[in-house]
């Protein structure tokens, strides 16, 4: 992992894509979306029908998460990442056919979304599981956009700033958690 | 007889819901200083870092350790001289729902697992598990279940044969299928004996246990530290990025069992250990 933490911008222009390599350390500031189960299953069975999507997910930086209620006065409650890899049976189809500029989330991925990861140069990130609290003081705002029936599992906008996050799998496949895990790996 | 009233118990599991969901206890607390003492991977030293700082934002009371605050697990001893003033099972769901409902902790519960997944919005049911002691009080341990974790247990149904490497080798297939997924430095719970569904229910037992605790028969203390060395070779390390953290403990509860059966289970606890008891 990087000791220097890189500021990068969310949507992920096509340059930050290029850029970011397995082990950087990011703080991103911008609009990201949350869609977790629920939403992925929704939104991939209105694609297989030919239904229009409920908003554009055009360059959107989606981030697996289910948020506690916020309190009053307070934007979020706790929202740190969620298992990506519940994701990975829905995720090939959002990078081909929504043009997403990258993923937000924690765990490994499987070989589909790794092979659409590169094919279409979306970067997977990670952000620190169970560290909800640490997080959710990055989150500014968050505006539900679709799907307000399914309460935390929701498609909302989260306006960060310095959202702290690591490249896991960079557009060229490198992965962070080979590399990480390799020099201590004794059996 | 003792009278409790079921109002008592409901405030109670109130209290403990929420105190769990944003204090960390103080055992997992000072495991994460003792890991980064030991912690050879500088990335692994980060995590560690923000998960204290993560504990400590917590502990303020305003955003829970962790967004999934979820199943509400409670192990519920009533001792056999006390009487509960109202239905103990309703007293104990109203904890429940009052306690996510006012602590601002998400609902993560659906109400049948297959067609519908209709979120029952309050949290309930909560999962319990009963035992009756001797005595005049009652315990409740409330401890919160976090699907990440929760969906990386294994029961397998061993033979005698297999021994000490077949449970080895067990709980090693559990850590490594695991992985990040499960929030490492994880607190390994492995159930053994008894039939299927008292070695499952010996797992969750073992990983709501305080960490500063070992298996009070010496040979499965020796065990459980056996078994942390080993997973901690796995490399996978803090959040997955590799290091010599993969786990906080391991801990063992068993059951005598058939002469034909070895069942082995594993429940892994992510490193939000989360626990607190009362007792009544």
């Amino acid at each position: 992992m990087n000791r220097q933490k890189i500021h990068i911008t969310a949507p992920f222009s096509p340059e930050t894509v290029q850029k970011l390599r397995a082990g950087d350390r990011v703080l991103i500031t911008g609009t990201i979306l949350t869609a977790r189960d629920a939403a992925h299953k929704r939104l991939i069975e209105s694609l297989e029908k030919g239904e229009k999507l409920p908003l554009n997910l055009e360059n959107a930086v989606i981030y697996y998460t289910g948020p506690t209620p916020a309190r009053p006065n307070l934007p979020i409650g706790s929202a740190g990442p969620t298992t990506s890899g519940r994701m990975d049976k829905y995720t090939p189809a959002l990078i081909e056919q929504c043009h997403i500029s990258g993923m937000i989330g924690k765990g490994y991925r499987n070989k589909e979304v790794i092979d659409s990861i590169k094919k279409y140069a979306v970067p997977y990130l990670v952000t620190l599981g169970g560290a909800g609290a640490l997080i959710a003081k990055s989150i500014k705002k968050y505006t539900v956009l679709a799907y307000g029936d399914l309460g935390a599992e929701a498609i909302a906008a989260m306006e960060v700033e310095d959202f702290p996050a690591i490249v896991a799998i960079d557009i060229h496949g490198n992965n962070f958690y080979e590399q990480g895990q390799a020099p201590y790996q004794k059996i | 007889m003792r009278e409790i009233q079921a109002q008592t118990i409901t405030e109670a599991v109130k209290n403990l819901c929420i105190e769990a969901c944003y204090h960390l206890p103080n055992d997992v607390y000072e495991a994460f200083y003792h890991l980064k003492e030991t912690e050879q991977s500088d990335s692994a030293k980060y995590i560690l870092d923000d998960l204290i700082k993560n504990a400590d934002i917590a502990r303020q009371g305003e955003f829970p350790i962790c967004q999934d605050t979820g199943m509400a697990v409670l192990f519920v001893e009533i001792g056999q001289d006390v009487h509960i003033n109202g239905s103990l099972e309703e007293a104990l769901f109203e904890g429940v729902r009052q306690g996510y409902t006012e602590g601002y902790l998400r609902k993560s519960v659906v109400a049948e697992p297959l067609f519908e997944r209709i979120n029952t919005k309050d949290n309930t049911p909560a999962f319990i598990h009963y035992s009756i002691a001797p005595g005049d009080t009652v315990k409740i341990r409330m401890a919160p279940k976090g699907a990440g974790s929760e969906n990386k247990s294994i029961l397998k149904m061993l033979v005698p044969a297999d021994g000490i490497e077949g449970v080895k080798n067990v709980v090693l297939e559990a850590v490594k299928n695991a992985g990040p997924n499960s929030c490492p430095p994880m607190v390994i719970g492995v159930g053994l004996g008894g039939t299927m569904e008292i070695c499952a229910k010996n797992a969750k037992k073992a990983c709501m246990r305080d960490i500063n605790t070992e298996n009070p028969d010496k040979r499965y203390a020796k065990l459980e530290k056996e078994l942390l060395a080993l997973v901690n070779k796995t490399g996978i390390g803090a959040q997955g990025f590799g290091g010599t953290s993969t786990a906080i403990r391991v801990h063992i509860e068993w059951s005598p069992t058939h002469i034909a059966c070895l069942p082995v289970a594993v429940n892994i606890n992510c490193h939000a250990a989360r626990h607190a008891e009362i007792i009544l």
